[in-house]
This record gives C-alpha cells, sequence and structure tokens, in this order.
C-alpha cells in the first residue's frame, strides 16, 4: 500500500479507535458521536499529511518526529477549543502521530524511506 | 662430500616441483595451494603488471585423463563469466607437455574464516545467499560443482564471494564442453568420477568432501545433479551459523531440506533453497517448517515488535489516563 493511503487509513483507523475511548468517561459519554467523527476527522487529515511527508522524506526517524509534532499540534487545536484536557488529550494525540509516522515510513510502499537495519523497506 | 640437511632436501623439493613457465608470458614466484590434479602458484604476469594464480597439473597423466580433466575445468570455469566464479586468463602446456591455466589470483579468507568474524545470524545468512548466487548461476549454464566446501569459497577483502577449485565439476547439460572435454579422456561425468582423489578430499573412486558431499555423490551413482550442489550448501549453511547462533526451528528445517538423504526431497535448485533463506531474514514463513500458531504469533510480533510496542505504549498511556484523571 502506498504511503499517502496507508497513513490516510491508518489515521483514520486510529482516530476512531482513539474517539471511542471517550466512552470509558461518563461526563462525555452522550457526546460520543461528535467526538468520533471530530478524532476520525483529526487522524485522517494527520495521516494524509504524514503519508505525504513519508513520501518525500527517507527517514523512519524523522517521519516519527513529524507524526508526533501534527498529531500533538491538532490535539492541542482540540484542547485549546476545549479549554482543558490539555495533557489527556495531547499525550495519545502524539502516541497515535508516532505509531501512524512509523508505520506509514516503515510499511509504505512509493517512497525510498528504509527501515531500522538499512535494508530497502 | 657434506650430507645435505633436512631444509637444504626440502629446497631442493620444492625447485624440482615447481613448474617451468619459461615458455608463458608468466614469471613463477611461489606455491600456494595444491589441489586434486596440481598446485597453484602465484605468478606474475608482466605483460598485464599484475598478479595471477597458476594451476599446474602434478600427478602421472599417462593416459592423459588429467590433463584432459585440467583444460575442461579451465573451459568450464572461461564460459561461466560471473562475479563470484573466477576468471580465466590464459590456458597452454608448459615446456615438459603439461597443461596449465591461469586464473585471477583470489586474496582474502576462507569462508568459515569470514563467517566467524560475522557477530549475527542475518550477516551470515546474507553471506551465505551471495555464496548461492555464483552457483545458481553455473547450474544455470548446466554445470554442477560437486566439491563446495568452506575450503573452496573465498571471501575478498569488500566482501565479494568467490567460488574456486571447478576442478571436479561436472557439466551436465553443455553438450558442445562435454564432447571437447572428452579428448583423450572419459565422459566428462564419468572422468570425475574416476579421476585421483584430490588432497583433503574422500579417497576411492569418489571424489567430494565427506559431511559435504550428497549421499548419490558418495556411493558414486551416475546421474548426480544440481541436487548435490543443494546438499552441500546445506552443510556449508549449518557450518556458517555454526554453535556459537542460535539457529531456530525454522533455519534448522532449512537446513534439513537442504540436507536430506534422497534428492527429491531437497530443494529442487538453488534458487529455492535462496528463497527460504530470504524468507527467514524477512522474517517470513519458510517452506521446509510447517508453523503452528504460537510460532506464527511470535514471528508476527517479533518481525513487528517496534509497531506492537507503541500500540502498548498507547494503550498504556490511554489506561494510565483513565486511572488517574478518570478520563
Amino acid at each position: 500500500m502506498n504511503k499517502v493511503l496507508l497513513g490516510l487509513l491508518l489515521g483514520g483507523g486510529l482516530g476512531v479507535l482513539d474517539g471511542l475511548t471517550a466512552w470509558f468517561t461518563p461526563e462525555v459519554r452522550k457526546d460520543i458521536l461528535g467526538i468520533v467523527m471530530g478524532s476520525t476527522f483529526k487522524g485522517l487529515v494527520a495521516g494524509l499529511l504524514i503519508g505525504f511527508f513519508a513520501r518525500k522524506v527517507a527517514s523512519i526517524p524523522a517521519t516519527i518526529v513529524f507524526g508526533v509534532l501534527v498529531s500533538g499540534f491538532f490535539a492541542y487545536l482540540v484542547a485549546a477549543q476545549m479549554g482543558k484536557y490539555y495533557f489527556e488529550l495531547m499525550l495519545p494525540g502524539a502516541l497515535v502521530g508516532l505509531i501512524t509516522g512509523y508505520v506509514t515510513a516503515r510499511y509504505g510502499k512509493g517512497g525510498p524511506a528504509r527501515n531500522p537495519e538499512g535494508r530497502p523497506a | 662430500m657434506r650430507a645435505l640437511a633436512g631444509e637444504d632436501v626440502g629446497r631442493l623439493a620444492r625447485a624440482l616441483r615447481a613448474p617451468d613457465l619459461s615458455g608463458t608470458r608468466f614469471l613463477l614466484l611461489r606455491e600456494i595451494g595444491r589441489g586434486g590434479m596440481g598446485s597453484v602458484w602465484e605468478a606474475e604476469d608482466p605483460e598485464l603488471a599484475r598478479s595471477v594464480a597458476v594451476k599446474v597439473l602434478d600427478l602421472p597423466d599417462e593416459s592423459g585423463d588429467l590433463a584432459a580433466r585440467l583444460r575442461l575445468e579451465a573451459r568450464v570455469l572461461a564460459r561461466l563469466e560471473h562475479p563470484g566464479i573466477v576468471p580465466v586468463h590464459d590456458v597452454g602446456n608448459l615446456p615438459d607437455g603439461r597443461p596449465f591455466y591461469a586464473m585471477k589470483l583470489v586474496r582474502g579468507e576462507r569462508l568459515d574464516a569470514a563467517a566467524a568474524r560475522l557477530a549475527t545470524l542475518p550477516e551470515r545468512l546474507r553471506l551465505f545467499l551471495r555464496v548461492c548466487e555464483p552457483v545458481a548461476f553455473a547450474h544455470a549454464r548446466g554445470v554442477v560443482h560437486r566439491d563446495l566446501k568452506p575450503e573452496n569459497v573465498m571471501v575478498g577483502p569488500f566482501g565479494e564471494v568467490l567460488v574456486l577449485d571447478w576442478g571436479i565439476a561436472r557439466v551436465l547439460s553443455d553438450a558442445g564442453l562435454e564432447r571437447q572435454g572428452r579428448t583423450g579422456a572419459e565422459p566428462a561425468g564419468e572422468a570425475a568420477q574416476t579421476a585421483p582423489p584430490a588432497a583433503g578430499t574422500a579417497a576411492g573412486s569418489v571424489l567430494g568432501t565427506p559431511g559435504f558431499m550428497a549421499p548419490e555423490q558418495a556411493r558414486g551413482e551416475d546421474g548426480v545433479d544440481q541436487r548435490a550442489d543443494v546438499f552441500a550448501l546445506g552443510a556449508l549453511l549449518a557450518a556458517l551459523v555454526g554453535e556459537t547462533v542460535p539457529a531456530g526451528r525454522r533455519l534448522a528445517a532449512i537446513v534439513a531440506r537442504a540436507t536430506a538423504a534422497r534428492p527429491e526431497e531437497r530443494y529442487a535448485d538453488v534458487p529455492t533453497l535462496a528463497a527460504d533463506v530470504t524468507r527467514l531474514l524477512d522474517g517470513e514463513p519458510v517452506t521446509a517448517h510447517r508453523e503452528r500458531a504460537w510460532e506464527r504469533a511470535a514471528r508476527f510480533a517479533s518481525r513487528h515488535r517496534v509497531a506492537l510496542l507503541l500500540v502498548a505504549a498507547y494503550l498504556a498511556a490511554r489506561a494510565a489516563i483513565l486511572f488517574v484523571y478518570g478520563r
């Protein structure tokens, strides 16, 4: 699968799962549909950007850093809109970006990125 | 009259053994090895200002069989143009009538010595795959080496692999080459099985090296084909990974299939063996071993351990946030 499509699908998929974790917070459970939709949209956009970055840059570490920054920034925007939950939203958001960045650069096709052993990915 | 000292006798014997290269363009330097049919000498080619290795027939050969075999070996090498096969530069006869051929002087170390310096299993497997390449190439040209062993594979200073000593190679399919080899000798295949034994090679009417020789080759059977080399490569693989490296079931299964007693139970050819070793390197299932569910899961976890660790880190962070903040 090419890096852009992989980043898009992975970002979206992880966004859905990340949004669904709101189920465990009773005070926001009634808003879960909106949370999941927002989280999914955020994941899709971040995944798309990460995919393009991974295709452009032949580096797994650089893509990971980019993924953390992009996803962390989007989580910050959501938290800033709510005015609270900065840490609770940004930490998992950044981890989702880290996973998306690594998996997209490591397993996606269509770019010269290499795996940690130096063999073509 | 003074009696000759031991070292004098040794010097005299070496001088008598030394081939007379006066009729050739090469200048003899020193002996560097001995094979089944003859000795190998380092020589200088003044015209091209380079060192070469000269292989000279060394055994009595009244019938001319060995001379024909040496020429055949030179022709086989000349036809196998591959970076992993030592190239022949010249062939001819010495003033005393013995045949010789000059080839590239290979500098480096034996395969087992080179492998011993490699710390990891993947490095050794990749080295093994480089040995497979010239052997598979020779098979594609209808030539079976029949004496693959660590001594006959050299690894150069830049990691290049060269397969040496094609002296008992068997020509399977190149009719022209085989016909030329019969001049004054048996058919190419038969000659290999009736030629005098090589130094360090099993005695009797069978040529090869115990431990690396396929059972059908050891029995002197007709019809030895490329699967004899598959057997030798399997033994070579076992020797390369050694006891210091944990082999694992899948690698053991590859070695077992390659070295199966019956040729039809082995890999059909070298590319198939190499493909399984490549799959092992890439963390994919190998054809030699049917995995159980837990083995498949362990291989998946090993292959994707970084991604799994990241997912675990995410889940741990989520759980910690739920536990600490209740959200």
